[in-house]
């Protein structure tokens, strides 16, 4: 590639993770790129997405980008303002269809670290925890997860299993008591998108991101990820996609980290 | 019932019901009773060295920060925080050594402002330690299972994982369907900190807003210290009974406290003060900035009104109110 693109990593990251909500579904969003792309896919194609946040905000016609996930934009002009406990009862009980985390390490069934990098006792650096994260992906019926992608992030184990993906692997869930059919389903990265084998519940490259190989995507992952016959390229972001992130985060908040 | 397994963290909060229940009746009256007072008489009757802290709101939203900033000025020492969305509280009360222990929901981080340097010194340090892990779910629920009076509640979050295997929840198997559930212990707090939008000179309190888990942690806590952005008048309560969301036999203190939440945002009232939040964040990379920044804003003013002047005063309150309301700038 002779040419920068036009366009950051997190933008295409936002456009790539906007493009997986349908319209008429249900989301819970966590701070940052989540509720950026959940803007978008609302302006874009999904003007019935209805948006939820995990300290009580229903529905909001969200003004401005919110700086937290509890801040008074996460229930403007919503249709409720309620409490956590409503929010995680209704993901509990299946009102939520997908639910949008982040990570700092994530292993091949989609499990997630983000609790302590290194020994749990004598961690080397200590994050902040579950948060809603562990809930989320435990009670949506589809949990999406947007990181940066390296090997220290994609591994073979991760140093804390904070958040459940698959566990062990197949049938594994629903043994340890989570709610049937729910898991990992989506996985976006500045490399590529990815989802879950069906049997095996691995994760499996779906389309690469513009310019990046399937060697850069592999050299990037701490274990091996499995690759489908054909390979679709995500498209980059269009013109009004642009647009609109400028007008969604104009102070670039989230999209200038 | 057989527990077929459970979390190695250390169970903090919990009492039998019948225990809590006649705490409750020895401890709690039922009348009416004025109970404004100064923070500083709040912080010095209702939150005492070793106890089980938990501070309401939700990261920076609707934080009690003028109690936290006076348990600091008092110097009360080894609290244990519940870290339930702990931000600016946790990471100040740390930072500060007033806390040394944690149960960790959400710790040691500002969501999208990045971690927290100050409480990830302390704790990577070996001098806050962290007592359990649970989710956020995990632990509005032990509030809720405390706020029924039942000893535990199932959910069916924390499975599987080593949030739950360092958490102090249980797994049992469902009698009903076979299944296995997370037992969450219930959760009594000995103080909790709530900052409202306005209640009576007893308590009776309304807030502008999502709860987040204030009504179960209202109802949880043993002591109950309310700061409000205003007092109002029994009659106002009663013109709105349905927006009383704490009453007042729950309460133990109230306190005036105009603008309470600083740095903090105040729903429908004032924007986080992000540069306020970025100093902090800044200052507080070494333990020398953190020391420098308590004697300026904590130990160096007599009370929360002196503060308020010292981040600005009116003119940077307006300011943070006009964003809130989504308001322009003045003159733009």
């Amino acid at each position: 590639m002779s040419k920068a693109p036009a366009y950051t990593a997190l933008e295409l990251m936002a456009c790539v993770a906007s493009r997986l909500l349908p319209d008429k579904r249900s989301i819970f969003v966590g701070t940052g790129l989540p509720i950026i792309a959940a803007m978008l896919a609302q302006r874009m194609h999904a003007p019935g997405l209805l948006i939820v946040f995990e300290a009580g905000g229903i529905g909001p016609r969200i003004p401005v980008l919110p700086i937290s996930v509890g801040d008074s934009r996460t229930f403007h002009q919503a249709i409720g303002a309620t409490s956590m406990h409503e929010v995680m009862s209704l993901s509990q009980a299946g009102y939520l269809d997908y639910g949008f985390i982040g990570a700092a390490q994530i292993d091949r069934y989609g499990n997630i670290n983000t609790t302590a990098i290194g020994d749990y006792q004598h961690p080397t650096t200590r994050l902040p925890g579950s948060g809603g994260a562990n809930d989320v992906a435990s009670l949506s019926h589809h949990t999406i997860i947007i990181m940066r992608q390296d090997t220290r992030k994609f591994v073979e184990q991760v140093d804390f299993l904070t958040t459940p993906g698959y566990l062990s692997g197949s049938g594994a869930r629903e043994a340890a008591g989570l709610p049937a059919g729910g898991g990992p389903y989506r996985v976006v990265t500045q490399l590529g998108l990815y989802g879950f084998d069906e049997s095996s519940k691995r994760m499996r490259l779906r389309s690469l991101n513009p310019g990046v190989t399937l060697e850069q995507m592999q050299e990037n992952s701490g274990f091996e990820i499995l690759v489908p016959e054909a390979i679709d390229q995500n498209p980059a972001p269009s013109e009004e996609e642009r647009r609109l992130l400028k007008e969604i985060d104009p102070e670039r908040l989230v999209l200038g980290r | 019932m057989d527990i077929l397994d459970e979390g190695l963290g250390q169970l903090v909060g919990w009492h039998d019901p019948d225990d809590n229940r006649k705490w409750v009746l020895e401890n709690k009256p039922r009348h009416l009773v004025d109970k404004r007072m100064s923070v500083t008489e709040a912080v010095r009757r209702y939150v005492n060295d070793g106890d089980l802290l938990a501070s309401g709101g939700f990261g920076h939203v609707r934080i009690a920060m003028s109690a936290i900033y006076e348990i600091i000025r008092q110097g009360k020492r080894n609290l244990v925080m519940a870290g339930k969305t702990g931000v600016q509280d946790s990471d100040l009360l740390i930072a500060s050594g007033c806390v040394d222990r944690i149960e960790v929901a959400y710790a040691f981080g500002h969501e999208l402002r990045g971690l927290s340097p100050a409480s990830r010194r302390k704790v990577e340090g070996g001098e806050c330690q962290v007592l359990g892990e649970i989710s956020n779910a995990g632990y509005q629920w032990r509030f809720l299972a405390a706020m029924m009076g039942v000893p535990f509640l199932p959910a069916r979050t924390m499975l599987g994982t080593d949030t739950l295997r360092h958490s102090s929840a249980k797994v049992a198997r469902d009698p009903w369907s076979g299944k296995l559930l997370c037992l969450l212990p219930a959760c009594y707090p000995d103080v909790a900190l709530i900052h409202v939008s306005r209640c009576d000179p007893y308590g009776n309190a309304q807030v502008d807003g999502t709860m987040i888990e204030d009504f179960e942690l209202a109802r949880a806590s043993r002591r109950l210290i309310l700061t409000a952005e205003e007092i109002i008048s029994e009659e106002e309560v009663r013109r709105q009974p349905w927006r009383t969301v704490i009453p007042y036999f729950l309460v133990d203190a109230v306190v005036e406290a105009p603008y309470g939440a600083h740095p903090c945002t105040m729903p429908y009232r004032y924007y986080f003060d992000e540069d306020h939040i970025r100093e902090w964040l800044t200052v507080s990379k070494t333990a020398q900035g953190a020391e420098e920044y308590f004697q300026k804003y904590v130990y160096g003013v007599t009370d929360f009104s002196e503060y308020l002047e010292l981040i600005g005063g009116q003119r940077r309150l307006q300011e943070l109110e006009r964003i809130e309301k989504l308001q322009p700038a003045e003159g733009g």
